[in-house]
């Protein structure tokens, strides 16, 4: 273990505690006000706790009451806010050499630093501009620069995705992606999609509470936590991506091993990369009878339980849900062990790469 | 603040409103061009640089840029402490240190008697060292800042509070130390506000009269700023304390111009996130 935190904040009614492989990343879940922030704030020091300790990497970050309570600037946990918080009057060039100039790097040598780092997030045609003049996506991406510029030991992203618009934020989290993989991060966020894709695990928060610990699959499937539950409503596919939007898979959803999914697919997809398809159970039709036509997917299942969801009629069927009206599932006749078809269209069906 | 015209469309203002608002313009800007008005443009260059007069403009200069400059050094430190620690008695404190600004100078004035001169509270200890404050330059300097002060302190730490802490808290999670912090993001952050708050001290300064006369007394090329050589051309020679008003009036004028620019721009340029 390299990173371990254990803290109480009394004024918020937070205590948990949490620890971090090394290369982890570990997305925290959890509704509003449920003390997501207050674990970054803690761990980057800029909250200090009535009581706990957090070592990372043998070194001791606080250790109270009464012990050591080390400055933001001496922890090594750089922030990646949901604002970019670019300051406004230094150059993107500058911006990102920031970290390395206040670890003592001279001018020359920050500068070279902050040019890789650009060029790693695609924004080295940027370095001449000034804040002001980035797109909302542009300037997150410098964010990020910024942030790893600074040579984190741990990266803390607060929901980098959520001040986005729907065009720039698929292009972040492919970033993220990219960037995070084999680095120890904790991000905190309210989108299922994004702990999916870039988190190797997931903790969910409730009222300052952990209440719920584990991969982001089992926690999806599983859910034992209110807000997990309300999450879960989403249908994950798991297999081998076999060619332009097609997902073979890998019969651990209650599908047989190798049928195929057809969806949109993400840009870095490519054929021979472990992938999952996602879809959501509003898209899913449900029929007695085979269907065929218009570009669909048909999955033959067998119901295992049915339940009202939010106005609806959720079925569930093995590792898949649909949610039908309550006229549709009383002419259906839905009963746990009935055969059914579930019909989804590529056009609501995403492909990521794993 | 207004940062643009008013729209072309509905203003919701009574139209009644216009008459106590041409007197209130008036107010100010009818005194003014009854000074103009009485200024002997004959005479007009001869007596603003009388030697007298040039003497007193000259220390007034002179001395508004150093109380300038140690308002700077005092209040940036006290604005900091006042917008971002916390601490008991903050709030008794901020409203002490702003009491100058409704304080009548001429208390300030001996006020200041009471603590730097020959009898005051630091008198012995300064006296000691060799250091006689009361009714020298250095007076002048220190009645000037003590009035001064305020304005600036009031305007950083407003400064402070609009940009707020983010800034601060990411590039302290960067791994800037906070002298770095204070260095690299703090005050280029509120530059806009720390231009238009030096502008408005040196302002002040400039007029200072109460505390000065009270404090540092009138001693022609010493401590007779050019407030004090008008009050006293007032007596002799009416025609050379209008016409020094008068310039007095035209630096103001290009100050506030240039606090008021300031400001704006800051106003768009920070702000515009």
């Amino acid at each position: 273990m390299t990173f371990q935190l254990e803290a109480a904040v009394a004024a918020r009614d937070f205590a948990a505690s949490l620890a971090l492989a090394p290369g982890e990343t570990v997305a925290v879940l959890g509704p509003n006000g449920a003390g997501k922030s207050t674990l970054l704030s803690v761990t980057a020091g800029l909250l200090r706790p009535d009581a706990g300790r957090a070592m990372l990497d043998g070194r001791t970050l606080f250790d109270l009451p009464g012990g050591t309570w080390l400055a933001p600037h001496l922890r090594g946990t750089a922030l990646l806010a949901q604002q970019p918080l670019l300051f406004p009057h230094l150059s993107v060039l500058e911006n990102v050499a920031f970290g390395p100039r206040s670890a003592g790097a001279g001018r020359h040598g920050a500068r070279q630093n902050a040019r890789h780092w650009l060029a790693e997030v695609d924004a080295l045609h940027l370095a001449g501009r000034r804040p002001g003049q980035l797109s909302g996506g542009q300037a997150q991406r410098v964010a990020v620069a910024r942030a790893l510029a600074a040579g984190p030991q741990l990266l803390l992203l607060d929901e980098p995705m959520s001040a986005l618009d729907v065009e720039a934020a698929p292009m972040l989290r492919r970033l993220l992606k990219r960037v995070l993989a084999g680095r120890r991060a904790i991000i905190v966020t309210h989108d299922v999609l994004d702990a999916l894709l870039l988190a190797d695990r997931a903790v969910v928060m409730e009222a300052g509470r952990i209440t719920e610990e584990g991969p982001v699959r089992r926690i999806l499937e599983r859910p034992r936590s209110r807000f997990a539950a309300g999450l879960a409503g989403l249908n994950l596919l798991t297999g081998t991506i076999t060619g332009d939007g097609i997902l073979a898979t890998d019969g651990t959803s209650g599908l047989a091993a190798g049928a195929t999914v057809t969806g949109t697919a993400d840009p870095e997809a490519a054929p021979g990369q472990v992938g999952i398809a996602v879809f959501r159970p509003a898209e899913v039709a449900v029929f007695r009878e085979p269907v065929h036509g218009s570009p669909r997917n048909t999955f033959a299942v067998t119901v295992t339980d049915v339940e009202p969801h939010g106005g609806h009629i959720r079925i569930h069927a093995g590792g898949l849900y649909a949610d039908i009206t309550a006229a549709a599932a009383a002419d259906l006749d839905v009963a746990p062990g009935l055969q059914l078809y579930f019909a989804v269209k590529a056009t609501a069906v995403d492909i990521f790469p794993a | 603040m207004a940062r643009s015209a008013h729209p072309a469309g509905y203003s919701g203002l009574p139209r009644w409103i216009m008459v106590p608002a041409a007197l209130g313009f008036g107010a100010v800007l009818l005194p003014l061009a009854a000074l103009a008005a009485r200024v002997d443009w004959a005479g007009f260059l001869p007596l603003v640089t009388s030697a007298s007069s040039l003497a007193a403009l000259g220390l007034s200069l002179r001395t508004a840029a150093a109380s300038t400059v140690l308002c700077l050094v005092l209040g940036i430190p006290t604005a900091l402490v006042l917008a971002r620690a916390s601490f008991p008695g903050q709030q008794l404190l901020r409203a002490l240190v702003l009491l100058p600004l409704v304080l009548p100078p001429v208390v300030g004035g001996i006020a200041l008697l009471y603590t730097f001169g020959r009898r005051g509270l630091l008198g012995p200890a300064l006296e000691v060292a060799g250091i006689q404050i009361a009714f020298s330059t250095a007076a002048v300097v220190l009645a000037q800042t003590f009035v001064a002060l305020p304005f600036l302190v009031v305007s950083l730490e407003g400064a402070l509070r609009t940009a707020g802490h983010r800034y601060e808290a990411v590039a302290a999670t960067l791994g800037a130390r906070p002298t770095t912090v204070l260095t690299r993001v703090t005050l280029p952050l509120i530059l806009p506000g720390l231009a238009s708050g030096a502008v408005l001290a040196f302002a002040r300064a400039l007029g200072e009269f109460g505390a000065t006369l009270t404090f540092a007394g009138s001693l022609q090329g010493v401590t007779r700023t050019l407030p004090l050589e008008i009050y006293l051309q007032r007596e002799t020679d009416p025609d050379a304390a209008v016409a020094l008003s008068l310039v007095l009036v035209a630096v103001a004028a290009a100050v506030v111009g240039l606090a008021y620019r300031r400001t704006l721009s800051g106003a768009l340029g920070v702000g515009g996130r």
